[in-house]
């Protein structure tokens, strides 16, 4: 059930010639893993990130994602992949801010196609998990930095996915609201999600238990830690 | 799904109140234009059609041609060859006929007591009425008998008796027609005026004998009518009165015919054309409008895309695929086209009415009328949608979650 990249490269094409954004990744993740990529902008983690994530293919090499080959699947199959299997929390909360914290976390079993009284249910509980009971009906705009990067991992775990990615999720947060999230993914670590966390700070790296670190499109380093600053 | 994508449409169009109703308010004036200039148009040609049947329906009209000495001819009608014996003979020599009914007119001054009116007397025999649709109002009608001995009756339309006598029910009176009395038997029934602005109540009706020999003199006919069974017919009809009558009068191989038999479906035929052409014209001036709208949902669609392309990138990254994001973008500009459809039937019925209500022109509205518009409407909110939705649908969810 884990995630396993062989030789994964990514090229753009700017004008003529071709950047390699990723040039030749290979790198296993077992269930349960807490990871953080690290890296300088234009180091290709984003670009890691975003392969992960199923949101885009691999130029070439391969990525089995629970045993399933993702590299050749075609929009809609990712996108199912990524319904099924992946929950995103970003930078920028990316919630829809004409719609209640209620129904942002349901969203994702609209298009799982879950009907709509077992949307709601679903929702409410996960977001009593995340301490936000009271909040449900308030819009995005009337919540806190904290609160709103709480409703973005609610939704991200409703359709109880294997792995977590989370791209810079501190990143517009003070520290305060920035302890309180990885206290939640640290916990969502222990309940055996795999998590994926991609940041530019060393402190929030500290969390995970697995740290890489991308330059110039290759893995420079892969260590394992052996405790968890909490 | 389709629920869920339709209260997504509906939440989309709800939070741009004032930009959804702009948008609409293209297609509910393009459906009010065209239900309403439609149903002017068939007002049009309920109003034609129903003078053209009030002349008689499946009529045909016998009438002498041009007369002519030595090369000279005269006005169409001065031929005098077209006889009473002529109009017996095609009741019973033609198939498919109900009525023949011979006539002759003149206009003459008309007096009575002290008043005096001047109008067209025509020599008629029983059949006219049945042909013309006539009905007598009080009184009765000229009958066989008085065709047999030549009396001297009458039967006045309204137009006449009411500027002879005013209010008073002529019936019984004398009237004087060049000088010689005749006894009122019957008054019609207003008719109205025709088509062509005639007033088809200013009339005396005299037995044919009577007219021929005491009135006029002559022993022609200025027209025979005929109405034939079943509009089918009418053709067969035409061609078999033309060869008798031609046969009758010895008229053989090319030469001309000395009388003219006219179809009045024809005519019928004609103003339907040029009425169902007015119509379409209408309808068309409307169906632009209509498609302005098109476009303007076009438009709104494509602003609405654009500034929704995070939306639809968070969407996307959440597991929406191609069908899922197009249904959104589609039913929501179909939610446009079926609304401003409703909103549009509403303007146009009402305008409708408005229009024969207070204005001076006929309305008639039928279902197809109304609901081909609407279903126009709809099928432009899906056409016009079809491209902002395929470009939403194709965003790549990456740029679209990047887009700010």
């Amino acid at each position: 059930m884990g995630i396993m990249l062989r030789e994964i490269t990514k090229c753009y094409k700017i004008g003529e010639e071709t950047v390699a954004a990723l040039a030749g990744i290979s790198l296993t993740i077992e269930t349960g893993e807490f990871i953080a990529i690290m890296g300088p902008s234009g180091s290709g983690k984003s670009t890691m990130m975003n392969i992960l994530g199923c949101l885009d293919r691999p130029s070439s090499g391969s990525y089995l994602l629970a045993e399933q080959e993702v590299a050749t699947m075609n929009d809609d199959e990712l996108a199912k992949t990524r319904n099924k299997r992946i929950g995103f929390v970003f930078q920028n909360f990316n919630l829809l801010s004409r719609v209640s914290a209620w129904e942002n976390v349901a969203l994702p079993l609209v298009y799982a196609r879950v009907a709509e009284k077992e949307r709601l249910k679903r929702a409410a509980a996960i977001l009593d998990a995340v301490g936000l009971s009271a909040r449900k009906q308030h819009m995005p705009n009337e919540l806190s930095g904290g609160q709103r990067q709480r409703v973005a991992i609610a939704r991200a775990l409703i359709n109880d996915p294997s792995i977590i990615m989370a791209d810079e999720p501190t990143g517009n947060l003070d520290s305060r609201s920035s302890v309180d999230i990885m206290r939640i993914f640290g916990k969502l670590n222990e309940q055996g999600k795999t998590i994926i966390l991609v940041t530019h700070e060393p402190d929030i790296a500290q969390y995970a238990k697995r740290v890489i670190t991308v330059r110039d499109g290759l893995i420079i380093s892969d260590e394992i830690k052996e405790q968890k600053a909490c | 799904m389709l629920k869920e994508s339709i209260a997504i449409a509906l939440r989309a169009l709800l939070a741009n109140k004032l930009r959804s109703i702009l948008t609409m308010l293209g297609i509910i004036i393009g459906v009010g234009a065209v239900i309403s200039m439609v149903s002017i148009g068939m007002g049009v040609r309920d109003k034609v059609q129903n003078s053209i049947a009030s002349l008689g329906s499946n009529m045909l009209i016998v009438s002498p041609g041009a007369a002519s000495s030595q090369g000279v001819r005269s006005a169409s009608g001065s031929s005098i060859t077209l006889s009473l014996e002529d109009a017996e003979y095609i009741k019973k020599m033609v198939q498919g006929i109900d009525y023949v009914a011979p006539a002759v007119s003149k206009q003459y001054q008309i007096i009575a007591g002290n008043q005096n009116w001047t109008t067209t007397v025509y020599g008629i025999t029983p059949e006219y009425m049945a042909i013309k649709s006539l009905t007598v109002g009080s009184g009765s009608f000229v009958s066989q008998q008085d065709i047999n001995s030549r009396n001297r009756v009458a039967v006045l339309g309204a137009t006449v008796a009411e500027n002879l006598f005013g209010e008073m029910n002529p019936t019984g009176q004398n009237i004087r027609i060049n000088n010689t009395p005749y006894q009122i038997i019957g008054i019609l029934d207003s008719k109205g005026q025709s088509t062509m602005g005639q007033d088809q109540d200013d009339i005396v009706l005299v037995p044919l004998t009577t007219a021929q020999e005491r009135l006029l003199g002559i022993t022609y006919l200025n027209s025979i009518s005929i109405q034939v069974t079943k509009l089918e017919g009418m053709d067969q009809a035409q061609e078999e009165i033309t060869s008798l009558l031609r046969q009758r009068h010895k008229i053989s191989g090319t030469k001309e015919d000395d009388f003219t038999v006219r179809n009045l479906t024809s005519i019928m035929a004609m103003m339907t054309e040029t009425t169902g052409t007015i119509t379409l014209f209408l309808g068309c001036i409307g169906a632009i409008s209509l498609l302005v709208g098109g476009i303007g949902i076009m438009n709104i669609m494509m602003v609405s895309v654009t500034e929704r392309t995070r939306e639809i990138g968070i969407r996307k990254a959440l597991g929406a695929t191609y069908r899922d994001i197009m249904l959104q973008f589609l039913i929501e500009s179909v939610v446009i086209g079926v609304l401003g459809g409703i909103f549009g039937i509403a303007l146009g019925v009402s305008a409708a009415f408005a229009i024969s209500t207070f204005g001076s022109l006929n309305t008639v509205l039928s279902t197809i009328s109304i609901l081909v518009p609407f279903g126009v409407s709809v099928a432009v909110g899906l056409f016009f949608g079809i491209y902002p939705a395929r470009k939403a649908a194709l965003l790549d969810p990456i740029e679209a979650l990047r887009y700010e």
